[in-house]
């Protein structure tokens, strides 16, 4: 049988990629079916992600499916030496799909060789997470119109910000300018860059951040310093006020600019910036619903014209 | 030359492996798992070399390797030449490529790659450029070829 897992955003054709964003378009429509009905998704979150389960378990509910799994490794036998293919072989007998979120690096890749059922990743340590970056190119699609020709702007801890490196992978097929802001210590790591120059895409590097930098934005994708990514304290206390966006930097920037943040925030965004028009990261996350709905009925094996014709809508 | 394949002896039907440098013979060894095997074989360890130096060479009795098997010998010494021998007669020269996948064979530099947490073999991927790199199928972490490290 074919695999249908997903397991990183960079698999993803661009046909294949627009065809997703028109089934989470179907789903924004209708969300309430019960397309799914009879159907039990899995969710293993070896590693706490309260944000990501709540998402997921709230699409499969919305399709009418079953949710069963854990929320907390320490319940479940790999605390006593279980390995990740024996509890993926015993869950894959009673679920039609796994979503799995793991501490170690390839473990998604790992568990959709074993897995005779298809998996999700949901995020495996600081490797992939490719339903957020589904959800931030839907919100990038729903608010400019089109994903192609964008100056994108990445803010912030660029060096382990795993969302922004899937994002700028995923983006690769739609001639994006990207414009790389971030302290030294967490400029965009080289391979990226690298990765950047083999797909021919624009990019630009700078420290600053003003109102006049981000002036020719359309996204504006903001993530959050950590201070403990800092080897040294002293560069933190530094550059961690450089890098937050205030009311008064948005008097210069476009009109259909709209700033994204994949959450959860801490003060990098002015609270007072939440009632501003560019402000979009709140209904980004509420995007989340909508892509992972199609991600799930794709890799079951639904396709778009089983969702358009769906006859299962719960008005 | 002549002299010095006199310091072994020669060989009537096998393989020889020369061209290995001194400090990779034992992970040469440890690859094609000479340990295990129950016909004849010669070692010579820091060996004159015009070309090299210092040289190691291996006489395997008996043993004919496949393609598989040789270029796996790329990963710790891509410049070793093999001979195989018939009667005597080197019938027929061979050198190591590299190949496009390591399947078990490189250990993942990565401490967090699922690879060194649970038994599986790992798996990668040859990226071939100025200087071969190597990518883990699984985490994606990249190496290059000269800091691996073998299972």
């Amino acid at each position: 049988m074919e695999n249908r897992s997903l397991v990183t955003i960079a698999d993803l054709s661009k046909e294949k990629i627009m065809y997703l964003l028109r089934m989470a378009g179907e789903f924004e429509k209708y969300p309430n079916r019960k397309l799914l009905e009879g159907k039990v998704v899995a969710t293993l979150f070896f590693e706490p992600s309260t944000r990501t389960r709540l998402s997921f378990e709230t699409a499969a509910n919305r399709l009418g499916a079953r949710v069963i799994g854990f929320t907390d490794p320490k319940v479940t036998s790999s605390t006593k030496g279980e390995t990740l293919k024996d509890t993926i072989m015993m869950v894959s007998n009673y679920a039609d799909l796994i979503v799995m979120r793991h501490y170690l690096e390839g473990a998604a890749r790992y568990a959709s060789e074993v897995s005779p059922v298809p998996v999700i990743n949901a995020g495996d340590g600081a490797n992939q997470h490719p339903s957020q970056t589904m959800l931030d190119i839907y919100s990038i699609y729903k608010t400019q119109g089109k994903l192609e020709d964008l100056q994108i702007y990445m803010v912030g801890d660029l060096k382990y910000g795993r969302t922004v490196h899937s994002l700028l992978m995923a983006m690769r097929h739609f001639n994006p300018t990207f414009h790389f802001i971030a302290p030294e210590e967490l400029k965009m790591p080289n391979v990226y860059k690298e990765y950047c120059a083999v797909n021919h895409i624009k990019y630009v590097e700078h420290t600053d951040f003003t109102a006049d930098t981000i002036a020719d934005a359309d996204i504006l994708y903001m993530t959050r310093v950590q201070k403990e990514r800092f080897t040294d304290l002293m560069e933190y206390e530094r550059v961690k006020d450089l890098y937050l966006l205030k009311l008064p930097m948005l008097k210069k920037a476009k009109e259909n600019m709209r700033i994204l943040h994949p959450l959860p925030r801490v003060n990098e965004i002015e609270y007072a910036i939440d009632d501003d028009p560019h402000a979009y990261y709140f209904e980004q996350a509420h995007n989340g619903l909508f892509a992972r709905q199609a991600l799930i009925c794709d890799v079951l094996g639904l396709t778009l014209d089983d969702v358009m014709n769906d006859q299962t809508i719960i008005e | 030359m002549k002299r010095q394949e006199l310091l072994v002896a020669a060989l009537e039907n096998g393989t020889v492996i020369d061209h290995i440098p001194s400090n990779k013979l034992f992970e040469v060894v440890n690859l094609l798992h000479l340990e295990e095997m129950k016909t004849s074989i010669t070692v010579g360890y820091n060996l004159r070399s015009k070309k090299m130096g210092h040289k190691s060479i291996i006489k395997i009795a008996g043993k004919f390797f496949s393609d598989d098997e040789i270029n796996q010998l790329a990963v710790v010494s891509p410049n070793v030449t093999l001979s195989v021998i018939r009667d005597y007669e080197v019938v027929e020269k061979k050198e190591v490529v590299l190949p496009d996948e390591l399947r078990g064979i490189v250990k993942c530099a990565n401490p967090k790659c699922i690879t060194n947490n649970e038994p599986m073999k790992t798996l990668f991927h040859v990226i071939s450029g100025e200087k071969a790199m190597l990518r883990c199928h699984y985490c994606n972490k990249e190496i290059s070829l000269e800091h691996v490290k073998l299972i």
